[in-house]
């Protein structure tokens, strides 16, 4: 689980155990996140799954779920849908667009700016 | 994974998938391919004459008005509150969640004519994007719309007495309009609506092409002359001057409908029916100002209003 990989990484308190991000929202996005375009945020490099030896590296799907639990304030329906990222949101690693880095399936390192941009209007 | 390398340069990492064509290619290229196609949508349709005085089409608030400080344009700010006496909050509270789209919709259209009439302008373009032109496509299908239909997929649309309109982004993506401002750091925002958060869209998730094979396939669309025979002929509003199918457009029939207390009249038929029966609109109904059309400078004063 995830969430069990922070509390993991939050006791042993190893600098090394957390990949820094830069996480940035535009498009209308920063508005569920605090009104803040720009983040900063450490995750887990390998994270687990069902058991403990069950293990993968900390990628964008993860990521999305994380910044849902811990950073997103308002209207979760607006970001995420059927459990994935909501269409129409574009994401960028480190200014490529996803679709060429694997998409959710990119695995995060240590200094990646990823960006959510949100082309979603109304009717 | 190893850096791919721009389909057409060859040489730079490639940084974007075009959702038109699949293809990989690198920041540069992309601007270059960007540009040429939004230029050449321009030039092959003459969407311009030298001395057109020209406006931007807008919606939004903040941005908008950083936008104007970022491009030194003047900028003529028109509120719903204003032209229609009704905040969009306010139409919310009235008709819920719901069926709002339909008056944000039919109101910012003849807000964007109005406020043309009143600068003066020769021609307005929009921002309308293939993916808002493939919705269009569908929906108006999807409703039988055909003399809309007909219309939506026009670069360039001109009434006898409506101020030209066009869409210089037609065939450019959503996707690559909002990645081009991203490279470049232009000021975007996507004016998420806050009445509607389901409305979106999601063809391109299912086959990227498929938005301009919708377009391609509105443009297509060859209606029966004996249907065409039958379809209503345009004519200008009973009591606010603006264009209209019926005696009176779309806006009156929803303001109306919001003033009268019963806003579904203008969506349903069952409320249309309801509204009918109490009778005709009373004297002191609140209208919109008269629209006298493309030719005015400026619409200032309130004329009497017209009888219905």
């Amino acid at each position: 689980m995830p969430v069990v990989a922070i509390l993991i990484c939050h006791q042993l308190r190893l600098a090394s155990c957390v990949h820094v991000l830069k996480v940035e929202f535009s498009g209308g996005l920063e508005l569920l996140f605090s009104n803040e375009r720009s983040h900063k945020l450490g995750v887990p490099p390998k994270i687990y799954g069902d058991t403990s030896s069950d293990t993968r590296p900390a990628d964008i799907t993860f990521l999305i779920h994380h910044l849902r639990d811990n950073r997103l304030k308002e209207r979760v329906e607006l970001f995420m849908e059927g459990g994935t990222l909501r269409p129409g949101i574009l994401v960028l690693v480190n200014d490529t667009d996803w679709e060429l880095e694997g998409e959710g399936e990119y695995a995060l390192k240590e200094g990646d700016k990823i960006v959510f941009i949100s082309t979603l209007r109304g009717g | 994974m190893p850096p791919r390398i721009c389909a057409l340069c060859a040489t730079n990492k490639a940084m974007l998938k075009r959702p038109k064509t699949g293809q990989q290619i690198c920041r540069d290229c992309f601007f270059y391919v960007f540009e040429t196609e939004v230029h050449n949508t321009i030039t092959q349709s003459n969407l311009f004459k030298p001395g057109d005085r020209v406006a931007i089409g807008a919606s939004g608030g903040k941005t908008v008005k950083r936008n104007q400080q970022q491009y030194s344009m003047p900028l003529k700010i028109l509120s719903y509150d204003e032209l229609y006496g009704w905040t969009m909050d306010a139409i919310v509270s009235q008709v819920g969640k719901k069926n709002n789209c339909t008056f944000c919709g039919v109101f910012r259209r003849q807000a964007l004519d109005r406020g043309a009439a009143m600068l003066g302008v020769d021609h307005i373009v929009t921002g309308h994007n293939a993916d808002d032109i493939a919705e269009t496509v569908l929906m108006n299908i999807m409703r039988g719309d055909i003399a809309r239909l007909g219309r939506c997929t026009s670069i360039c649309t001109q009434g006898e007495d409506t101020i030209k309109r066009s869409k210089p982004f037609k065939y450019a993506y959503e996707k690559e309009i909002v990645m081009y401002a991203y490279f470049k750091k232009l000021d975007y925002f996507s004016t998420e609506c806050i009445y509607s958060p389901d409305a979106y869209r999601d063809l391109e998730a299912a086959r990227p092409s498929a938005i301009i094979d919708i377009i391609h396939s509105g443009e297509a669309f060859e209606i029966r002359e004996e249907v065409k025979a039958t379809q209503k002929v345009q004519q200008t509003c009973k009591r606010c001057g603006y264009m209209s199918s019926n005696d009176l457009c779309k806006a009156c029939t929803l303001l109306e409908g919001l003033e009268r207390g019963m806003a579904n009249s203008g969506i349903t038929d069952r409320g249309r029916k309801k509204l009918e029966a109490e009778g005709p609109a009373p004297d002191n109904l609140r209208t919109i100002p008269f629209y006298s059309g493309a030719a005015t400078i400026a619409v200032e004063t309130v004329p009497d209003q017209v009888p219905s």
